[in-house]
């Protein structure tokens, strides 16, 4: 369980987070809002490349900010990026294998080999990722989420860009993502289809405030999200 | 994720990959490139070419270092020059001054420049780019300016070892196996070989890997869990390590050194040359190393030259880099070599598969089978 509490970050004069208290229970949670609402802004306190001016983040009972960033991955942090950054001159198995794990030898292969068989979409360990497509890639990054023991997986906008057949795999990649760990996943997207077919919570974030939270199915039928978010009324599923 | 894991074949990756054909032809084509150089070539050299062809070794490694630098995390740094300056130094003061075996001197005098150099350069590895190659130009100044004071020990006493009468000036020593300029060329390649395997070995195991994702991408390195700080502390210590023991060679080679010999714009000419002959590649700094060493002598035994010259040479150098070849003359000079083949190849047999005016011909092929 992530416990949010009394978030806030500011850039300059900018305030990106206001005072966002949210808590994400377990299996896959939503978090979407307008662009420059915050989403990637609080991905980005949570592994630690901004410090926020106020407010306590705990998860699983840890008190996240008090990690360096690098430390927050031992602990279980994954994430993946909003622009895809899989590293161009390796394989798919040492981008991989790149995440900290404090498993060793042959259950590390193992365990890298496993991820990498668990996101599917035809890859394979020895393929250089300068030579894959744009969901390949994404994959590659998931998978690299996935090694290791994760605690906390932070999915930003994984399907951005891609056409509908390799969504539609990576939809139920996502999905079956906490059984396959047990950690909690939070999902930033703006493709509502998505968000919807996976994650059975969603959080709503506008100008950087929380403006609900609660069931997805429920949350997208709130008219206040409607508004800000969508700016209608009736929302195409 | 080990749920699903199953037993599984071991990963072929790092050290332990079998070599494929392209891997053992390249390594049968260094080691007969590396054997004329170290048997063939000194009997077939002038004095002249055999001092060039030490120097080019000795340069190789400090290319080498500031090549994994630059090519390989993303550190550009001015300040490699005088890490060499300080290898040297400590290099000549140790030979002078004890009467330890030859290679342990190099060693310390690598370890020496190792911490120094990663000392210097912890509190600059928060900065990048312009501002990190800033900070070690100004590094390299100051070490210029303590030079310029300190002196190059030649056999006097003290701390600075430096005699200042100008006479009875001993020759720095060498080690006894290699009192001759051909045997301390020999040396010198044979410690470059040393030094170049010493990286390779890096490269290809975890360090290689993070720097790679470092350069890349430092927020995906650090979401992985890669103390960052940590691998370019380690890149800077491995650089200046190889580099300060090509300044306890240079120290063997020369015999008598002069601050004045190490300007500092030679820093600025050092990152010219490693970029003309490819960061990215092993291959590129010993290319790196010609332009800097051989190529001024090259060109003053041939037409009186003079060195200086050369900086614009490197300046039209650089620019052709940037411009069209990225990857410099150790990426290039296959590709450009390729592409000649392959329109010879045209020329003599007709269109090759791949060249412009064959695919007409290969679709042919394609619907008779």
């Amino acid at each position: 369980m992530i416990e949010v509490t009394d978030l806030t970050v500011r850039y300059g004069g900018v305030t990106s987070l206001d005072g966002m208290s949210v808590t994400f229970e377990a299996g896959t949670c939503g978090l979407i809002g307008p662009n420059g609402a915050g989403k990637t802004t609080f991905f980005n306190v949570l592994s630690g490349f901004v410090r926020p001016a106020s407010g306590s983040v705990r998860a699983f009972g840890d008190d996240l900010l008090r990690m360096a960033h690098y430390r927050r991955a031992r602990w279980g942090v994954r994430r993946t990026f909003q622009t895809e950054q899989a590293i161009e001159g390796l394989t798919v198995y040492d981008n991989v294998a790149m995440v900290h794990s404090a498993l060793r030898g042959t259950a590390r292969r193992a365990d890298v080999f496993a991820a990498i068989e668990f996101v599917g979409g035809g890859l394979t360990p020895d393929a250089r990722v300068g030579s894959l497509g744009a969901g390949q890639r994404r994959l590659v990054e998931v998978a690299r989420a996935l090694t290791g023991k994760p605690r906390l997986i932070l999915l930003d906008e994984p399907a951005a860009g891609l056409p509908d057949e390799e969504t539609a795999h990576l939809t139920s990649v996502i999905k079956s993502i906490p059984a396959q760990t047990g950690a909690l996943v939070i999902l930033v997207d703006h493709d509502m289809s998505l968000v919807s077919a996976v994650c059975e919570t969603t959080a709503v974030l506008d100008f950087g405030k929380l403006i609900a939270s609660g069931p997805t199915a429920a949350v997208l039928r709130d008219e206040n999200v409607m508004r800000a978010y969508l700016g209608t009324a009736e929302v195409a599923l | 994720m080990i749920d699903t894991a199953g037993p599984k074949a071991p990963a072929t990756t790092g050290l332990l990959q079998r070599p494929d054909r392209r891997t053992l032809v390249r390594a049968t084509v260094i080691t007969v490139l590396l054997l004329l150089a170290l048997f063939a070539l000194p009997p077939l050299m002038t004095g002249y070419y055999v001092d060039t062809m030490t120097q080019v070794a000795i340069y190789s490694i400090v290319t080498l270092g500031l090549g994994l630098l630059v090519g390989r995390v993303g550190l550009y740094s001015l300040g490699q020059l005088a890490v060499l300056v300080i290898g040297a130094w400590v290099g000549a003061r140790l030979l002078f001054g004890t009467g330890q075996p030859y290679i342990l001197v190099l060693i310390e005098a690598g370890l020496v420049t190792m911490i120094i150099g990663s000392l210097i350069t912890l509190p600059a590895l928060r900065l990048r780019g312009l501002y990190l190659a800033l900070i070690t130009l100004m590094l390299a100044g100051a070490v210029t300016v303590v030079l310029a004071t300190l002196n190059f020990p030649n056999g006097g006493s003290g701390f600075s070892g430096y005699n200042g009468s100008f006479l009875h000036i001993p020759q720095i020593r060498r080690p006894s196996f290699a009192g001759t300029d051909p045997a301390y060329y020999r040396f010198s390649v044979v410690v470059a070989i040393v030094m170049f395997l010493l990286v390779f070995v890096h490269l290809r195991a975890r360090p290689g890997r993070v720097w790679a994702t470092i350069r890349q991408s430092e927020p995906a390195a650090l979401a992985a869990g890669i103390n960052t700080t940590v691998y370019k502390l380690w890149a800077m210590a491995l650089a200046s390590f190889v580099t300060g023991v090509a300044g306890a060679l240079l120290a063997g080679a020369d015999r008598e050194l002069f601050s004045i010999d190490f300007p500092i714009q030679n820093s600025i000419e050092l990152l010219a040359v490693v970029l003309m002959g490819g960061a990215f590649a092993l291959s590129g700094a010993v290319v790196a190393a010609f332009l800097l060493a051989f190529l001024p002598a090259l060109l003053y035994q041939l037409w009186s030259v003079p060195n200086d010259w050369l900086i614009i040479l490197f300046g039209v150098g650089v620019m052709q880099v940037l411009a069209t070849a990225p990857g410099g003359i150790a990426d290039q000079f296959p590709k450009d070599m390729k592409r000649l083949y392959r329109y010879l190849r045209g020329r003599l047999r007709g269109p090759a598969p791949g060249a412009p005016g064959a695919h007409a011909a290969q679709a042919k092929e394609g619907e008779t089978a």
